[in-house]
Parts: C-alpha cells; sequence; structure tokens
C-alpha cells in the first residue's frame, strides 16, 4: 500500500513566535508515518505543546509547512475544522464542557460535526467510555468526576469522532499520582491497536513502553530523536544527557 | 463542610446586643412604609382615588418593560458576541454603539431615539414618522439604551469561560459559530443570569422615562392625576410605592434564582 507508507504528518522548518520576545519554535522538522506512536519529550519552555497545537492549528504557525494527512494547513484554509475533526486532541486540564453530563460530552461533537443521530451518537459515546473504563458514569457531571476518570472522558470523548490521529498534551500532568496510571493503560491500549499519537509528557516509563520515536526538544528545536533504547540508554547530545540525568535522578 | 466545623468550633452565646444588630431592620421599615400606605389607600379617599386612576397605566408600564427588555436581550447578545469577535468591522460596530450609549444620558438618548432616530429610520423604509406609534418609539429607546448594558453582561460572561473550553470545542471540529452555540454561550448565559435580573429590575424603575414620550405608564399618569386635581402628595406617594413594590418583587425573584444556581453548582 503506497499509501500507508506516506506520512500522516510532516513537518517542514515550523516557527513560531508570540510577541517580538519569545520565539517558541525555532525551526522543527518532524516526519510521523501513519499507526506510529512519537513521544516528545522535553524540559518546560522547550516548545513541545506549542508544536502539538500547531499541528491542529490551535496555534498558527508564524513560519514554515504542517501538512496532515496530504492537506496544509494555512491560515486561510476553510476546512481547518474537517482537517480537526480528524485530529483528537487530549488536553492537560481535561477540558470537559461542565453543563453537559458525561454522555452528552461525548455526543456533541458527533452530533454538530460529523451529523450523527441523536441514537448513533449515543451508541458511539457508549461503546467509548466503555472502552475507558467508566460506564457506569455516562450520566454524571464532569465536576462530580475525579481527575483520573475526567480525563479518560476527555480521551472518549476525541475517540467518539473516529479520528486519524491523537495528540495528548500532557495528559498526566494534572493528575494524582494514583490515577496516573488508569489514564496511561488507556494510552497504552489505544497504541495497541495502532493509533497514530503524539504524546508530550513526563512519563518516560509511557515512553519506552509505548513509543515508536522519541523526539527530545529544547528551546524550541529538536535535538535528538529516535527509539527509545537509543534516546534513553545512548543519547549522542550532551543536553539530552543533562536532561535525563535530572529526571531520571528520583 | 460546616457540620464538622461547627462540631469543632465551641459553642458561643451570641449576646443580645449582636442579635439586635443583625437584624434586618430595614426591611421592617419598608414592609411598615407599605403597610402604612395600604392603610392610607383604605381609609382616604384621595389616595384611593389617586391609586385607582395611576393603576390604570401598569399595563403600559409592564408591556413596555416586558418587550423592551426582550428586544435589548436580542441587541445585547448580538452586540456581546461583538465585542468578543475577532472580525474587525463587527468588533467595531459593536463597540461604537455600547461606547455611545453610554456616554448619553438615557433622557438624552430617549428623546434622539424616539424624536430623530426612529423618524429617519421609518422615513427610510417609506413611513412616515408620525406614523409609528409613541408606545413603540418608547419601546424601541428603552431597548437600544439597555442593550449597550446587556452587551457589557453577555460581554464579561462569554470572557468569564475558560479558553480550553473554546479550544477543547475547536479541536473537535467545531466552528467557532458553533462551539459559541453549544460550548461557550450555555455556560456564560448562566454565569450571568443574576446581572440580567438586576438590569431587569433596573429597566423597571428606568421605564417610567418614557412619560417624557407621554406614553401613558404609571409615571405619566400620575403626573396627569397630579396636575389635574392638585393632589400632589398623594399622586406621588401611590406612584413611588407602586414602583417600590414591584422592585421588592422581582429583586426577591432574582436573589432566589442566584441562591438556586450557587446550589445547582457543586
Amino acid at each position: 500500500m503506497p499509501v500507508a507508507s506516506k506520512p500522516i504528518i510532516e513537518i517542514k522548518s515550523l516557527h513560531k513566535t508570540f510577541g517580538k520576545d519569545v520565539h517558541a519554535l525555532r525551526g522543527v522538522d518532524l516526519l510521523v508515518e501513519r499507526g506510529k506512536v512519537v513521544v516528545i519529550v522535553g524540559p518546560s519552555g522547550s516548545g513541545k505543546s506549542t508544536l502539538l497545537r500547531c499541528i491542529n492549528h490551535l496555534e498558527v504557525e508564524t513560519h514554515g509547512e504542517v501538512w496532515v494527512d496530504g492537506k496544509r494547513l494555512n491560515e486561510k484554509n476553510k476546512d481547518i475544522d474537517e482537517i480537526r475533526a480528524e485530529i483528537g486532541m487530549v488536553f492537560q486540564l481535561f477540558n470537559l464542557f461542565p453543563h453537559l453530563t458525561v454522555l452528552e460530552n461525548i455526543m456533541l461533537a458527533q452530533r454538530v460535526v460529523r451529523g450523527r443521530g441523536k441514537a448513533e451518537a449515543e451508541e458511539v459515546a457508549k461503546k467509548q467510555l466503555e472502552r475507558v473504563g467508566i460506564s457506569e458514569k455516562a450520566h454524571s457531571f464532569p465536576a462530580q468526576l475525579s481527575g483520573g476518570q475526567q480525563q479518560r472522558v476527555a480521551i472518549a470523548r476525541a475517540l467518539a469522532m473516529n479520528p486519524k490521529i491523537m495528540l495528548f498534551d500532557e495528559p498526566t500532568s494534572a493528575l494524582d499520582p494514583e490515577m496516573i496510571k488508569e489514564v496511561l493503560d488507556v494510552m497504552l491500549d489505544l497504541a495497541k491497536d495502532g493509533m497514530t499519537m503524539i504524546v508530550v509528557t513526563h512519563e518516560m516509563g509511557f515512553a519506552r513502553v509505548a513509543a515508536d520515536q522519541v523526539i527530545f526538544m529544547d528551546q524550541g528545536l529538536v535535538v535528538e530523536q529516535g527509539t527509545p533504547q537509543q534516546i534513553f540508554n545512548n543519547p549522542t547530545q550532551d543536553r539530552t544527557k543533562l536532561f535525563l540525568s535530572q529526571i531520571l535522578q528520583h | 463542610m460546616t457540620k464538622a466545623a461547627s462540631k469543632e468550633t465551641p459553642l458561643i452565646v451570641e449576646s443580645l446586643w449582636d442579635r439586635l444588630a443583625r437584624f434586618p431592620w430595614w426591611l421592617v421599615a419598608i414592609i411598615l412604609v407599605l403597610i402604612g400606605s395600604a392603610y392610607f389607600v383604605a381609609t382616604n379617599e384621595s389616595y384611593q382615588a389617586s391609586l385607582l386612576f395611576i393603576v390604570q397605566g401598569i399595563s403600559i408600564t409592564v408591556q413596555t418593560t416586558l418587550y423592551a427588555y426582550a428586544l435589548a436581550l436580542v441587541i445585547g447578545l448580538i452586540m456581546g458576541l461583538g465585542r468578543v469577535s475577532r472580525n474587525v468591522i463587527f468588533s467595531n460596530i459593536a463597540r461604537f454603539y455600547v461606547e455611545v450609549v453610554r456616554g448619553i444620558p438615557m433622557l438624552v438618548l430617549i428623546f434622539y431615539i424616539a424624536f430623530v432616530a426612529v423618524v429617519d429610520f421609518a422615513g427610510f423604509f417609506g413611513v412616515a414618522g408620525r406614523d409609528v406609534p409613541m408606545n413603540v418609539r418608547a419601546i424601541i429607546a428603552l431597548a437600544v439604551t439597555y442593550g449597550a448594558f446587556l452587551a457589557e453582561i453577555f460581554r464579561a460572561g462569554i470572557q468569564s469561560i475558560d479558553r480550553g473550553q473554546m479550544e477543547a470545542a475547536r479541536s473537535l471540529g467545531m466552528s467557532y459559530t458553533k462551539a459559541m452555540r453549544y460550548v461557550i454561550l450555555p455556560q456564560a448565559i448562566r454565569n450571568v443570569l443574576p446581572a440580567l435580573g438586576n438590569d431587569f429590575v433596573a429597566m423597571l424603575k428606568d421605564s417610567s422615562l418614557v412619560s417624557v414620550l407621554a406614553v401613558r405608564d404609571i409615571t405619566q399618569v400620575a403626573r396627569l392625576h397630579a396636575g389635574s386635581t392638585f393632589r400632589f402628595r398623594e399622586a406621588y406617594t401611590v406612584l413611588a410605592v407602586l414602583y417600590l413594590s414591584m422592585t421588592l418583587v422581582l429583586s426577591a425573584l432574582v436573589q432566589w434564582l442566584e441562591r438556586r444556581l450557587h446550589a445547582g453548582r457543586k
């Protein structure tokens, strides 16, 4: 299949500046193959989240190109909503809709974006809730759930759109330690099912187990990339070694 | 939480003085005023005559307020959306409207809208200005004025919603409009319901200004009654008490609504 070999995400010399002073990305190139799991690590302020948010145009690039599934993102394209519908995103602070129940959270975009009927949307929502293991919370409101449960609902909400790509922006950083595993387990299952995933995280254990490719970023640049073995066991750059030694001391 | 706290706090005996100081004496005073007025009306023929005459204006006051408020809600919502819009033209129109209206005294604005703007606007559609009834002009004038206040309330409500809500909605493929409609506005409107209620009460009071257009609301009717009978004290006392009774009831309703909203948001 020649189509499958074409990268689903292609980023060419991406620059992003905020105002005059902040240069968050300074020329990032990235290729992501279909079905691969890419984990981005690096110190805070290195541009990881900004890079992720450029992929679905929550941030608009200052310079450079972002291609998703053969389509170039740019300021003027009208089909940005259609492209975004194919890219699920999970946020650090979950961002569930507090005025809707869990089930309604998962049904809303299916109905108003995908145009699915109520019965179909509900069926899909229930299936996804089962997948993330909290079917019993379908009629609760987000505020009644723990952080880990909220994040799993957020994942279910994104999956209900049948996205081709899933982006995770530090999905476990806001969670109490005992809830991190339940979210990572869902993500591991997803990786096993062959979902294309780009994950910004500080969970090195997850990166080791799930990643096909690890990218180390610092100061708006990709410093080093490779398999988890290469990055964690034999890093070649001093900056990478320093970062890993600092976080693995614990 | 309060239960646990009260368990640990030792019982403090409240002094009589504290309890007297905390008592809502103002409410007692208001109730006395109302009862006193009722007594006057029941026993004094002049007061009775004033009340019977002035009450004829009640339906105009209530109608003007309701219609104007409904129209102001529509204007306010549209202009509030304009205030947060990234569309340069839309946002500038909204800002222009809000600043102009807020910079002109309400009474002047009512004169201007009723005698100039509405006439010009009607002329534009080929209708003679004098064919637009004063009641309608009054409603439009109040609505345009209050639309600016409500626009600022809606703007504040929209801006109070966390940015992540819009981002989450957009990331799911919703357009800006859909995200506003299904995600942002339902939360924003809920947050500003008490403020909207307060402005409804304020509008009921400001509807008295339309008496300058000779619209026969309770204020206008009271003026007519006072002028023809020279019973100024009776007419204006009855008028004031009527407004007070209506606003007290409405304010209580708003407070009840506010408490219910808080209770629902655990």
